[in-house]
């Protein structure tokens, strides 16, 4: 399933590592996947995003609506067209 | 601020805002025994957080002057705090609020602001505070008769309020020993009054701004300055050096804060003693003594736990 493509949204914070791009695609059967692809086309996002323990504590991924917590975290499986959105737990902001 | 400014719309609510506590912390300090560490318990003002204090001189000056009428709506962007402060003296002095938020602000500080009849304008979460910001002036400029807009990052009297209350308060429990004084910069209302009037003392008092250390953090309140929007009132000549706390550190300092000192605090706080208990130890090695000062700027119960028992979010 190397050829599932997903399109990811990237948050403002991570846009840097994007070269300013709002959304990106990536390949992968699951969401551990994607983020291994990702982490290769914009070097640094996935220490942002994981740390040795998963994903990092203030870090939401979702795949459409629903938080891959819910789902099969990492392991999540994902097909074709499938939407996934970065999001940080807090807006920063005071 | 002096009673006697603005009597005519002082209520109770209005008066119960400053002189908080300032408590040491000697538990979480313990490995620099030579050092008082001391932390201004901000999340006893009445809105429950060190927002009331800019939010009130905000409004109080523009009640005073014309800029705030029953007539208006006040408008800004906030991911909380200064929401919930803005929301209690506005039901107080008879305002109406409005506010505009990333929609993944956590629910609390939604619940609390509705409770005091405030309106809500969502924004994207992806864009985050800045987005808040943007939006909020986009409204204001569409109908600017409409709208009070304080805009917390711009207006003189957020750092007024930490010059005025919050410094002034500093040195009359400590101004004679205090060495540092160290807090985290969100509008940077705070670092930029407190040190001012710091700076003012006939002794040097060195004064430290806390920043999430990278972009993508998770310290509420708290702003990484070279990925945003730098607020207008920012006068980095205010202070005398930044420090960057990660938020796996800042967070877990919080829970210490909470099991060990018995202050359950937010994730800012907990950033902001980390840098002091940093410092704290250094000067216990280097110089054998030293007094810091630190904000502890809202309760830990203000924020959203992720994932524990909200299957669903609201966006």
């Amino acid at each position: 399933m190397a050829d599932t493509e997903t399109t990811i949204r990237i948050p403002t914070q991570l846009r840097t590592l994007t070269g300013g791009q709002e959304e990106v695609k990536a390949q992968g059967a699951t969401v551990a996947e994607i983020i291994e692809h990702l982490e290769r086309a914009h070097p640094g996002i996935r220490a942002r995003l994981l740390d040795d323990k998963g994903v990092r504590r203030f870090v939401n991924i979702f795949v459409g609506d629903e938080d891959i917590r819910f789902l099969d975290g990492l392991a999540t499986p994902l097909k074709t067209g499938d939407q996934i959105t970065i999001v940080p737990a807090i807006a920063g902001g005071a | 601020m002096k009673p006697s400014l603005f009597r005519s719309v002082r209520t109770a609510v209005l008066d119960a805002v400053g002189n908080t506590p300032l408590v040491r912390l000697s538990r979480v300090a313990r490995d620099a025994p030579s050092v008082e560490v001391y932390g201004k318990l901000e999340f006893c003002n009445p809105g429950g957080s060190v927002k009331d204090r800019a939010a009130l001189r905000m409004m109080l000056r523009a009640a005073a002057d014309g800029r705030l009428t029953s007539q208006k709506t006040l408008i800004d962007s906030t991911s909380g705090n200064t929401g919930v402060a803005y929301s209690m003296f506005g039901a107080a002095m008879g305002f109406r609020v409005a506010l505009v938020m990333p929609s993944n602000v956590s629910r609390p500080r939604k619940d609390i602001a509705r409770a005091f009849g405030t309106e809500i304008l969502f924004s994207d979460p992806l864009e985050g505070s800045d987005g808040a910001i943007q939006q909020a002036r986009a409204t204001v400029s569409r109908d600017p008769d409409r709208y009070f807009y304080p805009d917390q990052y711009s207006n003189p009297d957020n750092p007024l309020a930490h010059y005025h209350g919050t410094g002034a308060e500093i040195l009359d429990a400590v101004g004679d020993r205090i060495t540092h004084f160290v807090a985290g910069l969100g509008t940077s209302g705070t670092i930029v009054g407190v040190s001012r009037r710091l700076k003012e003392h006939t002794r040097p008092i060195r004064c430290i701004a806390v920043q999430p250390d990278d972009a993508m953090h998770g310290l509420e309140g708290l702003k990484h300055l070279p990925s945003s929007l730098v607020p207008a009132i920012h006068d980095a000549a205010a202070y005398d050096e930044t420090t960057r706390v990660s938020t796996e550190d800042g967070w877990d300092m919080a829970d210490r804060l909470a099991r060990e000192e018995g202050l359950h605090v937010g994730h800012s706080s907990g950033a902001a003693v980390f840098a002091a208990l940093t410092l704290a130890r250094k000067l216990h090695q280097e110089q054998g003594g030293g007094c810091i000062v630190t904000i502890l700027c809202d309760r830990g119960d203000r924020y959203f736990a992720p994932s524990t028992w909200e299957k669903r979010y609201t966006w």
